[in-house]
């Protein structure tokens, strides 16, 4: 029998499943951690992308950011916080998965609002909405499709990364992967490794479809981009400061 | 963590009027300059896995990406799927992609050189497709008035109109590489990550996850810093248009 049927073996096993620290329980807690990285690295991206955008400023410290942010391993910062006072366990993964989900939300976001027409902010002033208004009502959802593909890739790639910090003393369903390859049973591995990524796939599908019901104006599936005809061809997303991990 | 194996054992031997571990009080501090000269020798062999990987997942990753973007161009019947393909591997987690691999190629550094170069594959052909379809169609129009055979547009055409395009994608796939390289610990061939795991393994040695940690960006950055010199030096046109 082979490593891979091994996993089918694994994976179609009820109490595999639903036992304590079982792939329910771990799913679970992927998905805490991951939902607490995000929410924290909105709370900081959004207020100052936000600003900068608005204000047309910073574009320097933002370029800056999201390429040093390429640079740092995803793996050693999780070590970094795992080993510091923090501890490690669930609070440091979480904290660690944050600081890689900041750059790109504030980059979408910061060019997001730079790209709004100054000519429509006017008019809507001149109209006589308040400053909180033009924010509110004119320039946030224009900036929406970029906001929202912000933190699509942000959450993605939080999900993607979780599973690293299992080599870190971390939870999350990443420790199958871990308890598998330190039994030298392959098969669980390759069942850990199927779950990572389908999770990983799942939450690219289930993002896409909730920014583009959260989208206003003229909508279309993310992943139907690739088949539309003309310049948009095969150009990647150019602010998702996305990274494979 | 109470459950260390070691901590009990201290705790008995340990003076119970002090109340602290010899453990705790060992200083552990986060660089130390000795560290780095005692182990010089095996950092080194560790950064030359790291850069052995790297240039060899980038340049094997160049060589595949490339006729893909040039077949990709020609054919949007093509495009669609090489796109569709490229977010997909684009979105498998990388702890997933070396744990499939290694019923395939085993504990060795193939499996991370393989999962390496699928990712800088993915990147490389998005990248490169883009430069390609940013040259102007009027252009290669012209080069094929002007009696340019295929490979001679592709040459003295795109290659340099594209080549901006080109150069970034290489750099952001270099640089991604380098810190992607780290995972490869799961198989034990993760160049500068060893140390990361390894310093977390022997009783979370701080000096040794900081030099893996900082000699990984600092990788990175040498290498980003020297694709960018070569940048410059292979577009010395678009210095002499700024001047």
């Amino acid at each position: 029998m082979n490593d891979f049927s091994r996993a089918l073996l694994y994976l179609n096993d009820p109490l595999n499943w639903s036992r304590p620290n079982g792939i329910v329980d771990l799913t679970l807690e992927h998905l805490g951690i991951s939902a607490v990285a995000v929410l924290a690295a909105m709370v900081v991206a959004l207020p100052v992308g936000t600003a900068l955008g608005t204000a047309r400023r910073g574009a320097g410290l933002v370029v800056v950011l999201s390429n040093v942010s390429r640079a740092v391993p995803t793996l050693a910062l999780l070590t970094l916080f795992a080993v510091s006072p923090i501890g490690f366990g669930n609070r440091a993964t979480a904290i660690a998965l944050a600081v890689f989900a900041v750059p790109p939300i504030l980059t979408n976001t910061y060019v997001g609002f730079r790209g709004v027409d100054p000519e429509v902010r006017e008019a809507a002033r001149g109209m006589g909405m308040s400053r909180g208004q033009v924010l509110a009502r004119v320039e946030l959802p224009l900036a929406l499709p970029l906001v929202m593909t912000g933190i699509r890739t942000a959450a993605v790639q939080v999900v993607a990364t979780a599973g690293l910090a299992a080599l870190v003393g971390g939870g999350g369903l990443g420790r199958i992967v871990n308890l598998g390859f330190g039994q030298q049973d392959y098969g669980v591995m390759i069942a850990g490794a199927i779950l990572v990524a389908g999770l990983a796939l799942l939450a690219e599908l289930v993002l896409a479809l909730v920014s583009w019901a959260a989208t206003p104006g003229l909508r279309r599936l993310p992943f139907l981009r690739a088949r539309t005809p003309g310049g948009g061809v095969g150009v990647p997303e150019p602010t998702a400061s996305g990274v494979p991990l | 963590m109470t459950s260390l194996g070691a901590r009990p054992l201290l705790d008995a031997v340990s003076d119970p009027a002090v109340g602290v571990l010899a453990v705790d009080e060992a200083p552990n501090p986060w660089f130390r300059p000795s560290y780095v000269r005692d182990n010089w020798d095996t950092i080194l062999a560790y950064a030359g896995e790291h850069v052995r990987l790297t240039v060899a997942a980038v340049v094997i990753g160049a060589a595949l990406a490339l006729p893909l973007a040039l077949a990709a161009r020609r054919s949007r019947l093509l495009s669609a799927p090489v796109l569709a393909l490229s977010t997909i591997v684009y979105t498998i987690p990388s702890l997933a992609m070396f744990a499939l691999l290694v019923p395939f190629t085993g504990l060795s550094s193939t499996t991370v050189l393989v999962g390496l170069i699928a990712y800088s594959l993915v990147i490389l052909v998005r990248n490169f497709l883009a430069g390609l379809q940013g040259v102007p169609d009027d252009v290669r129009e012209a080069a094929r008035g002007m009696g340019l055979s295929g490979a001679q547009t592709f040459w003295r055409v795109d290659l340099p109109l594209a080549l901006p395009a080109f150069m970034a994608g290489l750099r952001i796939a270099t640089v991604s590489t380098v810190a992607l390289t780290t995972v490869g610990v799961l198989v034990g061939h993760g160049g500068l990550g060893q140390l990361i795991t390894g310093g977390f393994a022997a009783n979370f040695y701080r000096a040794e996850i900081v030099t893996g940690a900082v000699g990984c960006v600092l990788l990175a950055l040498a290498a980003d810093l020297l694709l960018a010199g070569v940048e410059r030096l292979l577009t010395p046109w678009t210095r002499a248009a700024g001047a």
